[in-house]
């Protein structure tokens, strides 16, 4: 399209400015290409919590800024097809409710919270190393949940959809 | 071996912050939005492209260098794009770009 910069195209702009996006095929095909990259980095980030660094809010972040940038660059419509937006704030209740009933769970048997060594009760055939590690993993997958639906649902909130 | 290692990547990440200071040169002396954003677009793509990949010649072949590739591949698909963003929203939005001073040209 050819750019028009008269003063008859710019209130219609300031309008809808914020909602709707560029109609640029260069901003399509490169955040399409480019979302699923950051996805993937964000899954890698969120594994390598236990060892080295990351963890369950770093991948969160970068698994939030993947579907943003969809969000950004198709528009709220096209983009509700990988994170709906009716069920951002639940998988977030969800998530948090991971994260606090993995503690509470150490309490229920008898520990202190987040003390994973009494989880033996409920794997009681697994060692003492990994009773933490899979202890670390839940809680990590609580945080990832909670912080990527929550940034998704703040982004649509401020859109107003 | 190790010497000529050395100089490639001292070569290459000098060249970077040339690009870094030129382009930062620019953002300030330069009177539009749009000339402003192509210096801007010369730092983020030429300067930190450069520059990374003389950190990566320093690594030689590791791990580290390979990440060093993938931000290489990675800035140089996104900052062109980003800087194509901004200014397409900028004519869309109706600024318009700068045709010289015409009155200074008169007086003069």
């Amino acid at each position: 399209m050819t750019p028009n910069p008269e003063k008859e195209t710019a209130p219609s702009c300031v309008e809808e400015g914020m909602k709707s996006p560029t109609e640029s095929p260069i901003i399509h095909v490169a955040c399409r290409g480019i979302a699923p990259c950051i996805l993937l980095i964000g899954i890698y980030v969120f594994f390598h919590g236990h060892y080295s660094p990351g963890g369950g809010f770093q991948g969160g972040v970068l698994l939030a800024a993947g579907i943003l940038l969809l969000r950004l660059a198709l528009g709220p419509g096209l983009s509700q097809n990988i994170m709906p937006t009716w069920i951002t704030l639940r998988l977030s209740a969800v998530g948090a409710l991971i994260f606090a009933g993995t503690g509470l769970l150490t309490v229920i048997f008898g520990g202190k919270y987040l003390d994973y060594h009494y989880l033996h009760l409920l794997w009681p055939w697994l060692e003492p190393a990994w009773l933490r590690y899979y202890g670390i993993l839940l809680v990590e997958v609580g945080v990832t949940m909670t912080v990527m639906t929550t940034l998704v649902a703040i982004y649509d909130d401020l859109l107003g959809c | 071996m190790s010497f000529l290692q050395d100089a490639v990547a001292v070569i290459l990440m000098l060249s970077g912050t040339f690009f870094m200071l030129v382009g930062s040169i620019g953002i300030c002396r330069l009177p539009d939005f749009y000339t402003r954003t192509h210096a801007a677009s010369k730092v983020d793509t030429l300067g930190i492209l450069l520059f990374l990949s003389g950190l990566a010649v320093f690594e030689g072949f590791s791990q580290s260098a390979a990440k060093l590739l993938l931000i290489i591949v990675f800035v140089a698909l996104t900052n062109p794009v980003a800087t194509h963003a901004l200014a397409r929203r900028a004519l869309l939005f109706g600024l318009k770009p700068w045709y010289g001073h015409k009155d200074e040209k008169e007086e003069r």
